[in-house]
């Protein structure tokens, strides 16, 4: 009913467009240092614990690279990110609209004859569509430099063999396969967080347990869909 | 004019408003007065569509608004203009734009017409040369004046105003309650006022329920 409602009595398309705009620079942008960080020593400690885990005379040193490559790309980049997602996108997008909502703007809006979750919920979702895949990449690239640097400073693999293992046997689809995650993650952490903000009903208390059920329930979400997603595409 | 009919609410158990039928009459400042949790904001939301009576009906010059169709909700509703007891604006924009926000969304308006009519509205609600403070740099009294800027500024037919006095020292609350009395004279609107402080109803009331 909720996203539903989000296509009704629309607002003008110019308005929507500067306002996804915003939304794409708030939701994208501002999440690329927080992203880039976890993304670095992602790839980073993945590649030490795999290197630790894989001694052997029988397993060559570009498996590292190789078990770093599919798990950023399979599952790390897309979930951990997501995680962090809901963490900084899905609590900002709850508090903003409980904030609203307790304040009365969201009724200011509806009085002035304003389809309120249209003009509020709308260009957030679209702009998490939009920006969050965009962020997967970066963080997907992030991760494989970032194991990349930790494997050659602490001389656990040679740059050449990391690279001949990132190269090696690699499956194109996984790159798909990432995508469809980050769109599906992307609509899970705006429209929970959307919902739990707009129905924030109460004082400062409730705008804190909205954001926090929007963190909680963005994330097991994004776990069932993982796994829902993993049976079904692989 | 506006005619409510037997408006009844309920919340769960707790009957709230009973069958209240009254006119409020145009170009007049019509005020719903009573003690604290009587159901004076609960009629006043469902006056505006916040809430849904129950039962009765919500007359906007003879316009059936309870069961309106989504058009012609839409259409009364851009004819209100609201000022909310916390003044509700629009924390993201600054005072200019939270008063054309209703002209930017509703109107074609060319944007030179629009600043003019924002500093118009200024003007009228006594405050001028704010245009590009941020709500949370202006007082009590000056967020409600902005509030009641922004109501009036897509030239509404009905105002409501929802305790425009609360937060306020004497002082204030008087400058707010002439300008409310002024504007509707002026603009001839049909205004609601919501209040429970008995200075408004001796300085402003027309017709009092």
């Amino acid at each position: 009913m909720f996203l539903i409602s989000l296509f009704e009595r629309r607002e003008k398309l110019k308005t929507y467009f500067s306002l996804t705009i915003n939304e794409c620079i708030k939701i994208g942008y501002d999440s690329l240092f927080i992203v880039s960080i976890v993304s670095i020593f992602m790839g980073a400690v993945t590649t030490i614990q795999t290197a630790y885990n894989l001694v052997g005379p029988l397993i060559p040193d570009y498996v590292i690279s190789l078990v770093v490559r599919d798990m950023t790309l399979l599952e790390l980049s897309p979930t951990i990110i997501a995680i962090v997602f809901a963490g900084k996108v899905g609590s900002n997008i709850a508090g903003e609209l409980g904030t609203m909502r307790i304040t009365e703007q969201i009724d200011a809006l509806e009085v002035m004859g304003v389809n309120s979750s249209s003009y509020l919920v709308l260009p957030k979702i679209i702009a998490a569509l939009l920006m969050f895949p965009i962020l997967v990449i970066i963080s997907a690239t992030l991760a494989i430099f970032g194991g990349y640097a930790a494997g050659v400073l602490t001389d656990v693999i040679t740059g050449q063999e990391y690279i001949y293992g990132i190269r090696y046997e690699f499956n194109p689809f996984n790159i798909p396969f990432a995508l469809v995650k980050a769109y599906v993650f992307a609509f899970i952490v705006a429209s929970i967080s959307s919902f739990q903000g707009y129905y924030t009903s109460g004082g400062a208390l409730e705008v804190g347990k909205s954001s926090t059920n929007a963190v909680t329930n963005s994330c097991i979400a994004i776990l069932i869909a993982d796994y829902i997603l993993a049976q079904i595409l692989l | 004019m506006i005619e409510i009919k037997g408006i009844t609410k309920s919340f769960k158990d707790k009957k709230v408003l009973h069958g209240i039928s009254g006119k409020f009459a145009k170009g007049k400042t019509n005020l719903i007065i009573g003690a604290s949790g009587t159901g004076k904001s609960v009629l006043l939301k469902c006056l505006v569509g916040l809430l849904n009576p129950d039962k009765g009906r919500v007359l906007f010059d003879g316009r059936n608004f309870t069961n309106a169709n989504k058009n012609l909700t839409t259409e009364i509703r851009r004819e209100i203009g609201m000022l909310f007891q916390g003044s509700a604006l629009f924390d993201s924009k600054n005072v200019e734009e939270n008063i054309k926000f209703p002209l930017d969304l509703l109107t074609d308006t060319p944007e030179k017409e629009k600043i003019d009519k924002v500093n118009h509205c200024l003007s009228l609600v006594g405050l001028e040369k704010i245009n590009k403070k941020m709500p949370s740099e202006l007082s009590g009294g000056m967020k409600k004046r902005v509030g009641i800027a922004r109501a009036i500024v897509n030239d509404s037919n009905y105002l409501f105003c929802d305790e425009p006095n609360s937060g306020l020292d004497p002082l204030t609350a008087i400058k707010i309650d002439d300008l409310i009395l002024e504007l509707t004279q002026k603009l001839n609107t049909t205004t609601i006022v919501v209040t429970h402080d008995m200075n408004s109803v001796i300085e402003i009331g027309d017709y009092i329920s």
